[in-house]
């Protein structure tokens, strides 16, 4: 049964699910092209860790808006403009590039983003696992270990870069100029949001930005980089308006799946 | 295309390589499971626990390099390992206990 | 998922394959060399293991070494064909799976080169017999996958053929081998498994993912019976295998009793085996089957199969590319010794 405050839950998680989708996505592009062997089943975890939480949170979604939706009709059927992920997780693993122009895969830029990424989320998880949402709560808790190990190997990886040799130290700063000012959006207000903390589903995620601020900044310290200024255009990708990464990413993710409608695989 | 074997090992800059011992759930010592590559310890503790332990295999992991295990020499194993064998008497079925004494 | 179990000889490297010459021992080390020879001579008959440190044959060590890197080196490129569709999965779950499978391949190599690297060889030369090409790798993977059907034959029928070959070395004289080949066994029945269900999936659904299963399973039947390798008449390696008892089994052996393992599977899919010649034969007791094509078998091992130069150019590229990651790594843990032994002088 959709009520209001459920579709409006459901917006959140769904906004929860795809951010964890569409990074899971693109760290999987890795396998098999990893750095090392070592590493390549290292980021194979995380993707599968990722893709993991997404099918719990699209089956949660899926359970509130009733109406025969499942988790994958809501993966591979819903368009760019109603995914709901930040805009700093579509990005192919490069610097500034439209999609139309070829890049290199630069694996600075995929540990910056996860590192980004996770020192937030293990924020978000760390309150959600206490929501009066049930559900959420089960996998946020679940979802805070993994998070957790994610932000160790990210944090890791970002010392060894940072403070490595001269080119990756390059690379790392490239990266974190790049991506930092796409994590504005995770502190613009939405209407999504506003409501499930309203709700006491979710937490006010502004109060978690001091705690971001210094986990960030002490790693990115420590990895002998500098902080970039962050301004400029601030992403909204969790409007559901995108960078024109997204449509390209989706098109290969569900080019399969749509070819063959209503197909159980 | 070949190169020789000589210029090759000119531009080798390797990982060294570690021992993996994963302790499992129901396991009371680590057990040796394999070895990879890793520039330093805490890599090497987090490689191993993504490489070794997929399948809830382990509780703990200890990881060392390689170079610094020191190995018996297989050429001395007669002298290393045989004389335990004819010391039955450590064992406790080498005693005879009358039923009557019950459980020792 | 494996290679064949025969051993091809690796390219152009004249000095890898012939045996090295010693100048002559003297009469006590010759004495040495000989009671050497017999122990391990004991060991094999009695169906022991070798371990690292034990005397070996530099022949055993080198056709270990060989055989071992070559398999190590078809899990790597093997995560390829199958990583082709894990951005296009149909659905999440399938998408996991997939992701856990190719994983766990790049896994078994990793155990694979571990288990070489005892022989005395280290990874980087390994890799630098890959991708210069000289060391060979399994052919099965030098095939494209072109559908999503692919992978579910793939797993099904390599991984499967991966499974009849790999169960003998579980045996294998050479103790870190069979070591490994354990753990890749207890992980490749669910790679089989998976395949085996994702085709069933498709099967029992629409008619156009039933003809996708029929047109991989056409692709992939004749290139799976292949891997097995050659006739053991036509394999320069088998007889010293099976003597040292690296090889337990005949090709030819292997071969059939997949096939007949096999036939029942695809009777429960309902897909043919595109092979008119099968059929189970009463007096054998065993399936016959046709006539393989070894000309397009050796082709492709010998480099002009239609995959062959994009997986290994896409492995040159990837080790490459991950120069400056790897030496990052190693520049930050030599400057973090330097300030942990700094940190220590300070202390003490």
């Amino acid at each position: 049964m959709k009520t209001e405050t459920s579709l409006a839950l459901s917006d959140y998680v769904l906004h929860l699910a795809d951010n964890a989708l569409v990074l899971g996505q693109r760290n999987a592009e890795w396998c098999g092209h990893g750095p090392i062997l070592e590493e390549d089943l290292a980021l194979a975890n995380n993707a599968l860790d990722l893709i993991g939480q997404a099918r719990l949170l699209y089956q949660y979604a899926a359970m509130l808006q009733g109406e025969g939706a499942s988790e994958d009709a809501l993966a591979y059927l819903r368009d760019a403009s109603q995914y709901r992920n930040y805009t700093l997780l579509e990005l192919p693993h490069s610097t500034a590039l439209a999609p139309t122009a070829r890049c290199e895969r630069d694996y600075a830029v995929t540990i910056v983003r996860n590192f980004l990424y996770s020192a937030l989320m293990v924020l978000v998880w760390e309150q959600l696992q206490v929501s009066r949402d049930e559900q959420l709560a089960a996998i946020g808790a679940k979802s805070l270990k993994e998070a957790r190990y994610h932000l160790r190997h990210a944090r890791d990886w970002l010392l060894r870069f940072g403070d490595g040799t001269a080119e990756s130290h390059a690379r790392a700063q490239a990266a974190l100029d790049f991506l930092l000012p796409y994590t504005q959006e995770f502190w613009t207000a939405t209407e999504v949001e506003s409501a499930a903390l309203a709700s006491e589903i979710a937490l006010d995620l502004a109060s978690a930005r001091p705690q971001w601020d210094m986990l960030v900044h002490d790693a990115v310290l420590e990895a002998t980089l500098v902080l970039s200024p962050m301004h400029g255009f601030v992403p909204t990708g969790k409007l559901a308006v995108h960078s024109e990464h997204l449509g390209f990413l989706l098109a290969e993710m569900q080019s399969l799946a749509r070819q063959h409608p209503g197909a159980v695989w | 295309m070949t190169k020789s074997p000589a210029n090759s090992a000119a531009t080798l800059k390797e990982w060294p390589l570690w021992e993996v011992f994963v302790r499992s759930k129901q396991g009371i010592e680590h057990k040796h499971c394999g070895s990879l590559h890793a520039a330093d310890a805490r890599q090497a503790l987090q490689m191993a626990r993504d490489v070794y332990t997929r399948r809830q295999e382990g509780v703990s992991i200890w990881v060392l390099p390689s170079a610094a295990i020191t190995a018996s020499d297989p050429q001395d194993k007669d002298m290393m390992f045989e004389p335990a064998v004819d010391k039955i008497y450590r064992h406790p079925t080498f005693f005879v206990i009358p039923d009557e004494v019950g459980h020792m | 998922m494996y290679t064949q179990s025969f051993n091809v000889p690796d390219g152009h490297s004249a000095s890898a394959e012939t045996a090295t010459t010693v100048p002559l021992a003297s009469a006590s080390q010759q004495l040495a060399l000989e009671q050497a020879q017999l122990r391990f001579d004991a060991v094999i008959d009695a169906d022991g293991k070798i371990e690292p440190k034990d005397w070996m044959p530099q022949a055993y060590r080198k056709t270990l070494v060989r055989q071992i890197s070559q398999h190590a080196h078809s899990e790597i490129v093997g995560m390829l064909p199958e990583g082709n569709w894990i951005s296009r999965a149909p659905s999440l779950k399938r998408k996991a799976i997939l992701v856990a499978k190719v994983q766990d391949e790049g896994g078994h190599g990793l155990y694979l080169y571990s288990a070489a690297e005892t022989l005395g060889t280290s990874r980087d030369q390994m890799l630098e017999g890959l991708h210069s090409g000289r060391a060979k790798y399994s052919s099965i993977f030098n095939y494209p996958t072109l559908t999503w059907a692919d992978v579910g034959v793939v797993g099904w029928l390599v991984d499967g053929a991966a499974i009849m070959n790999q169960i003998p070395l579980c045996r294998c004289s050479y103790g870190p081998y069979a070591r490994a080949m354990i753990r890749v066994c207890k992980e490749e029945s669910f790679h089989q498994r998976q395949g085996f269900e994702a085709l069933l999936a498709m099967v029992q659904g629409t008619q156009a993912q039933k003809e996708m299963v029929q047109d991989a399973v056409n692709r992939w039947w004749w290139k799976c019976l292949a891997m097995f390798g050659p006739p053991d008449g036509d394999s320069p390696n088998s007889a010293q295998g099976m003597r040292w008892g690296i090889k337990r089994i005949s090709n030819d052996d292997l071969r059939q009793k997949f096939v007949d393992a096999t036939v029942p599977q695809a009777a429960v899919l309902g897909v043919t085996l595109p092979d008119p010649a099968l059929q189970w034969n009463e007096a054998r007791g065993h399936h016959d089957y046709g006539a393989i094509d070894w000309d397009e078998f050796w082709a492709t091992v010998n480099g002009n199969g239609p995959c062959n130069k994009e997986r290994l150019a896409t492995r040159v590229k990837a080790h490459n590319d991950g120069q400056w990651v790897r030496d990052a790594a190693l520049a930050y843990a030599e400057k973090q010794s330097a300030r942990n032994s700094a940190m220590t002088k300070v202390a003490a």
